[in-house]
């Protein structure tokens, strides 16, 4: 990676993942090039089973390419240990999924603080950190509930600032509103859209337009490969009142 | 429906009709005729008749011009919201499938393109108003209306997918 490329939070080059073989092989990524600047966020969307769930999961390091190569936060993943790969998932990345992955028997503010605790902070400093990434998702007053006490829409909030909470250089949300309801959805948009007004770096991979419409750019993927892009920023045509039926 | 090859009107009838379903039901055939010789007067469309037949609408054959061609061409390619109905939509696809003019999956992504700016504009706004306000109501509507023509592009996006496999 050369100078121009060191601002980068996440790059990849001819990334493939293949599983099976012969007959029965099947190119889940098929030849991804990715670059991702600091405070941008992006939208992977796609049909189920074009591959979007596995790049993900390729590029928080979950799991590894067949080939091509992946930069994170200016590290060579392919390079690094397994040891050093655990290292870096937890503290350049947030992670945010599908079924919210929160642990049952812990309350709201222990699912937050347990990131920052396993990174090495001291119990004092995790919880102060918890308590305020809490009260940014407005669930301060739902610190100490258990999950099966909280809405959908406020798992997956908690499970929001879980992923913030070691300051990650991207969060990574897979399907983060696949399970919601349509009110439950609207909390996570408004989340996703304040992440991004903090300037916080946000992959997501989605079929739900919804969210995949809070980024700035959006990627569409088939069989593994990407096939359009596009910047969602700027450049609407028609007016709202086009929309709402009141254009002339 | 001409773009395919020159046609007879029966012809561009029963492709319409194939394409429609029963959608298309209302359509006769003295609409295809007039419309047939209005785009023949606008220069869109030229005729010739049948080698000894009498000079009757339904005895020509059919076929695009150069500027006819042009004029299709932009229509496969304009995108807007949400003034085509779903069938013209569906129409441009069909037609550039068949003319080979362009690719159908390259129109979706296109229009994908601009309902997802539509709809980040008009959720943004949305989520700017006070909850349960009149305004963000009116824009939940746009929002929901939005989401529903995504979701019908993902519809085609999977059948033409399918058929160019096949194919």
């Amino acid at each position: 990676m050369n100078d121009a490329d060191g601002a980068l939070v996440l790059r990849a080059r001819g990334l493939r993942k293949e599983y099976g073989r012969d007959t029965g092989l099947v190119r889940a990524v098929d030849g991804v090039d990715l670059d991702v600047a600091p405070g941008e966020t992006l939208a992977v969307m796609g049909p189920s089973g074009c591959g979007k769930s596995t790049l993900l999961h390729l590029l928080g390091g979950l799991d590894r390419p067949t080939a091509g190569d992946i930069w994170l936060a200016g590290h060579c993943v392919d390079r690094l240990t397994e040891r050093e790969l655990a290292r870096m998932r937890r503290d350049a990345v947030g992670f945010v999924f599908q079924a919210f992955h929160l642990m049952d028997e812990l309350t709201a503010v222990e699912n937050v603080e347990l990131p920052a605790l396993l990174a090495g902070r001291s119990p004092r400093v995790a919880r102060r950190l918890a308590l305020s990434l809490l009260e940014r998702i407005g669930l301060a007053d739902r610190a100490t509930f258990l999950p099966a006490a909280l809405s959908g829409g406020q798992r997956q909030r908690v499970a929001i600032a879980r992923a913030l909470a070691n300051q990650p250089v991207v969060v990574l949300a897979d399907e983060p509103t696949g399970n919601l309801d349509s009110s439950a959805t609207r909390e996570v948009l408004r989340l996703f859209e304040s992440l991004r007004a903090a300037g916080q770096t946000l992959i997501v991979v989605t079929h739900d337009s919804r969210i995949a419409a809070t980024a700035d750019r959006m990627i569409s993927m088939r069989d593994g490969a990407f096939i359009d892009e596009t910047r969602l920023t700027g450049g609407t045509r028609g007016s709202l009142a086009d929309l709402a039926g009141l254009g002339g | 429906m001409l773009g395919k090859e020159p046609s007879h009107g029966y012809q561009l009838r029963a492709r319409l009709q194939q394409a429609l379903g029963p959608a298309g039901d209302a359509m006769n055939a003295g609409q295809i005729y007039v419309t047939l010789s209005r785009l023949e007067k606008a220069g869109l469309v030229t005729s010739e008749r049948a080698a000894g037949l009498p000079d009757r609408p339904d005895r020509k054959v059919y076929a695009l011009t150069a500027a006819g061609q042009q004029r299709v061409a932009a229509w496969i390619a304009e995108v807007c919201w949400p003034g085509p109905g779903l069938a013209e939509f569906h129409l441009k696809l069909v037609a550039a499938a068949a003319a080979r003019l362009s690719d159908p999956l390259a129109i979706i992504d296109a229009q994908r393109r601009d309902l997802l700016r539509r709809l980040r504009h008009a959720q943004r706004a949305a989520m700017a108003e006070p909850d349960r306000s009149d305004a963000a109501l009116l824009l939940e509507g746009i929002v929901l209306r939005l989401q529903a023509d995504l979701r019908w592009l993902e519809a085609c996006e999977r059948n033409w997918a399918g058929r160019k496999e096949i194919s």
